[in-house]
């Protein structure tokens, strides 16, 4: 196997054992970038110089310390392009942000790099993270590594891309609504959304301030506990951070389910998903029910409500958020002929059509005479999809869901219509809307070679349930072994 | 339609943001028909339910107030579309 194909802890294997050094594992990685990103386009900036720099300190650290080493001493990494990284570019896939270079980095870029990992670059997203196929983005969409037709999802695409291709051992993304999950789901790969709370935010460029949630983007689920607790924890810097402490995730890999109950939710079988995405998971609950867990159907009766609930939210929260762009601290500033209209002038030059548009829905949900109609009654939804999670966990110990109603779409197959664009998010959302944590791991592939997914959610804090039924699962099956072939 | 031309060139202003002609009419269609999906939500009774703005518990997270050196001021003029003199330079808002 190639290098580059490597999970982290086959890499951390071979570099404990001194069979390879950080620099060989950086360079094969970083020449597998030179190959395939020219289709791909997974990165928006790369730091090749950096990333060796730190590849040859982790070599040193290796040869120096004997004993364990940090749980990421000279793991290639990726970063989505919207969490703050000291000295390099930071753009959020976004004009008025195109040249802004942040001061420190964020808690979770400063946690991979004291457990001594190496920075490749940042990912490609959708503009601030709004979006669900990296379209959205105002300098290219990145491409799915399965089918160069197809989106690889979103936001955090370019991340799930960079995992699937062989561009990264492991990123990081963020999920507002399904960001991570769903890009993941796409591209074949593994991703965690952890609950609200858990992971820090600080230096994290701000969408939806009451649902946004670092995650990370793996190729097995062995890798996401070990990444995931590298980023997990307290940070005083983030008032929204839980003082709770953190266990050792990896605790959670014991293949063991017997006992476990699986909650199964009527409302996640709609009419319109594509039948082998159906069939996929029903087969998955099935290997689950194998190996000894016990599967239980659940309601989660305003399911149907969490879409409206999230794009009249979700925007809202954006509007407030993005107020900050005016052009006179950093960021684009395009002179007017009055301040007023240089706000104007730069927010419309700067801001690409779907952060408009969202703009647009949160001012307007906001404002007076419709706040109590739109913002104040989808907060009042908002406590019923939470309850139906609250009651269902009284009940199971995990729900398994489809992550994503169908399989990767072709480029330019949803741009023109946002309502079917916001419909490919329907199973990730109402669990930012709760609070909750969920994963998704493959679960196989349509008749077109695409890659499905399958989601696993948990109650808030639940995290441990949940990489531990997802391990299970990813033991009983090779879905994750398979990679995508590119670069001939 | 639930949005007017009217509205949306309203909506435009509060946010401030420039829209062409093509784009508000554009906003406007897509503005409306995402609305008349959310009006879904009509269909529940929710007077008696609290709103959520967070799931969190946490309430007034308090620190001790105690001064610590500030990044420095280059580091936050670095990024400035215009600075001057240590400061941020903006546009003239009035004559003398």
């Amino acid at each position: 196997m190639a290098l580059y194909d490597l999970t982290i802890h086959e890499a951390r294997a071979l570099l404990d054992a001194g069979e390879i050094s950080a620099v060989e594992l950086t360079q094969a990685v970083l020449d597998r970038i030179l190959t395939v990103d020219n289709n791909v386009r997974a990165y928006l900036t790369l730091t090749p110089e950096l990333a060796l720099e730190q590849a040859r300190a982790a070599d040193a650290a290796r040869a120096y310390k004997d004993g364990p080493s940090s749980p990421l001493l000279g793991i290639p990494l990726a970063i989505k392009d919207v969490l703050c990284t000291a000295g390099i570019p930071t753009t959020c896939g976004s004009r008025i942000l195109e040249n802004f270079i942040p001061p420190y980095d964020a808690t979770v870029v400063a946690r991979l790099k004291a457990a001594g990992a190496v920075i490749l670059g940042k990912t490609n997203t959708d503009e601030f993270a709004m979006g669900s196929s990296t379209e959205n983005s105002a300098f290219f969409p990145t491409r799915n590594p399965w089918d160069l037709e197809r989106v690889p999802g979103g936001s955090s695409g370019g991340s799930a891309a960079a995992v699937a291709a062989g561009e990264c051992l492991g990123a990081l993304g963020t999920d507002t609504g399904g960001s991570v999950r769903q890009p993941a789901a796409l591209c074949g790969v593994v991703g965690l959304k952890p609950t609200y709370g858990r992971v820090s935010r600080y230096g994290l460029i701000a969408f939806a301030s009451s649902l946004d949630q670092v995650g990370v983007l793996t190729r097995d689920v062995t890798d996401a506990a070990i990444l995931f607790s590298v980023i997990a924890g307290y940070d005083p810097q983030d008032s929204t951070s839980m003082d709770v402490p953190v266990p050792d995730y990896t605790a959670a890999l014991t293949g063991d389910i017997r006992g476990m109950r699986v909650g199964v939710p009527k409302e996640y079988f709609v009419p319109g998903m594509q039948p082998e995405v159906e069939a996929a998971v029903r087969a998955a609950v099935e290997k689950l029910a194998e190996r000894g867990a016990e599967v239980i159907e659940v309601s989660l009766p305003h399911t149907d409500y969490a879409l409206p609930v999230y794009y009249l939210l979700a925007p809202a929260e954006a509007s407030a958020n993005l107020a900050r762009y005016d052009g006179v601290r950093y960021g684009l500033r395009v002179i007017g002929s009055s301040l007023e209209e240089t706000y104007k002038q730069t927010r419309g030059q700067g801001f690409g059509p779907e952060v408009k548009r969202r703009i647009m829905l949160g001012t307007y949900a906001l404002s007076a005479g419709y706040y109590d109609a739109y913002y104040l009654k989808a907060q009042k939804v908002r406590t019923l999809i939470k309850g139906d999670f609250d009651r269902a966990f009284e009940q199971v110990d995990v729900i398994v869901t489809p992550t994503s109603p169908t399989t990767a779409f072709r480029i330019g197959e949803k741009t023109d219509d946002p309502i079917q664009m916001y419909l490919s998010d329907i199973f990730t959302l109402s669990m930012n809307l709760a609070g909750i944590c969920g994963i998704s791991i493959p679960c196989g592939f349509d008749r077109q070679g695409l890659p499905i997914g399958l989601q696993v959610m948990g109650p808030a804090l639940g995290e441990m349930a949940v990489l531990r039924v997802a391990y299970a699962y990813e033991q009983a099956t090779d879905w994750h072994t398979r990679r995508p072939v590119l670069g001939r | 339609m639930v949005l007017t031309r009217e509205e949306v060139e309203h909506i435009a202003t509060l946010a401030r943001l420039a829209l062409t002609e093509e784009e508000k009419e554009r906003f406007r269609e897509q503005l409306s028909a995402v609305l008349e999906y959310a009006a879904r939500l009509r269909e529940l009774d929710t007077d008696a339910i609290p709103p959520t703005a967070t799931v969190l518990p946490l309430r007034n997270v308090m620190r001790p107030d105690e001064p610590r050196p500030p990044a420095p001021r280059e580091d936050m003029l670095a990024n400035a579309p215009a600075a001057e003199e240590h400061c941020f330079k903006v546009p003239a808002i009035w004559e003398e």
